[in-house]
């Protein structure tokens, strides 16, 4: 499985470190709405196809990643910097790979 | 730049630095291995929207224009310059206090700069074979068109982290922490026994 990081390019998934699901919203730090917090810890989408994922390109260049990644196919949808803010799975628009 | 007084680095390769033609050489010698010890290491950092600014410090403190892309840079003689992730660039010259010359110039509001110089080895693979034997070690494409003169990439073999800049048509610069240098070269020796190497 290949992930085209868009600082270093086509890397091995060995280099990539996968930082958890990329769907999850979290709670402002003093928030105290617990239906928001167990959202965060514990809802998940799982879903059968295109997922939201963050990763972490931590054998390369060590930046953190918006991957669109297919969980039956393992295709690599798309790939962008976390840092430019949260892509929904069906409104990705940039870095396809 | 001021007179440095700072105690005589040791290498942490010495007690496997081994001069000399080494493995499969009864053909000709493929790679020469060399540790290069440069006096200054430096890793310097432009925080979001500070990338430009940093880029010209560098042209302006270190003389080397930096090409624009990913992983761009040059290599140019005593100096040497490489981007390794967004914004971030590895510094480096044969002197020592290249960290000095970059401190007045490179202010908190624009990024950080990160003196490497004690933390890094820095090992030189060159020859017609050099391409080969690093594709034995790093998962990442070594030919010239993917990996130009001066670029840099991060790559990491068996969890050890490398630096590689290419400073040759056939010559790769690798910076690796010190702490894993000698193991690092000791695989690098052996990776290089089939096409026969040189130890300068
Ligand atoms: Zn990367």
């Amino acid at each position: 499985m290949l992930i085209t990081c868009p600082y270093c390019g086509p890397r091995d998934v060995i280099e990539f470190t996968y930082q958890g699901d990329g769907n999850r919203e979290r709670p402002q730090p003093a928030s105290q709405n617990l239906d928001a917090w167990n959202a965060y810890v514990y809802d998940r989408l799982n879903p059968a196809g295109d997922h939201n994922e963050i990763w972490q390109h931590s054998g390369g260049c060590r930046a953190h990643l918006r991957v669109v990644r297919n969980t039956i196919t393992h295709e690599i949808l798309s790939t962008a910097f976390a840092r430019g803010g949260h892509k929904s799975a069906d409104n990705r628009a940039e870095g396809r790979s | 730049m001021a007179e440095q007084h700072l105690p005589e680095r040791q290498s942490p390769l010495e007690p496997e630095y081994h001069p000399g033609s080494h493995g499969n050489f009864e053909h000709g010698v493929d790679v020469i291995l060399s540790e290069t010890r440069p006096g200054s290491i430096l890793q310097l950092a432009a925080w979001p929207g500070e990338e430009k600014r940093l880029i010209e410090i560098i042209r302006k403190v270190a003389g080397l224009a930096l090409p624009d892309g990913a992983g761009g840079g040059v290599s140019s003689g005593a100096r040497a310059v490489f981007g390794f992730a967004p914004g971030k660039f590895t510094v480096v010259d044969e002197a020592e206090g290249l960290a000095q010359a970059f401190a007045g110039s490179i202010t908190p509001a624009i990024g950080t700069l990160t003196d490497l110089s004690h933390g890094r080895t820095a090992i030189r693979i060159a020859g017609p074979k050099a391409e080969w034997v690093m594709a034995k070690f790093f998962a990442i494409d070594f030919a010239l068109p993917a990996f130009p003169l001066g670029a840099g990439r991060s790559t990491n073999h068996h969890d050890v982290f490398a630096q590689i800049q290419r400073s040759g048509a056939d010559q790769f610069d690798i910076y690796v922490f010190r702490s894993f240098a000698r193991s690092f070269w000791k695989a690098l020796c052996h990776a290089s026994e089939e096409v026969g190497y040189e130890v300068q």
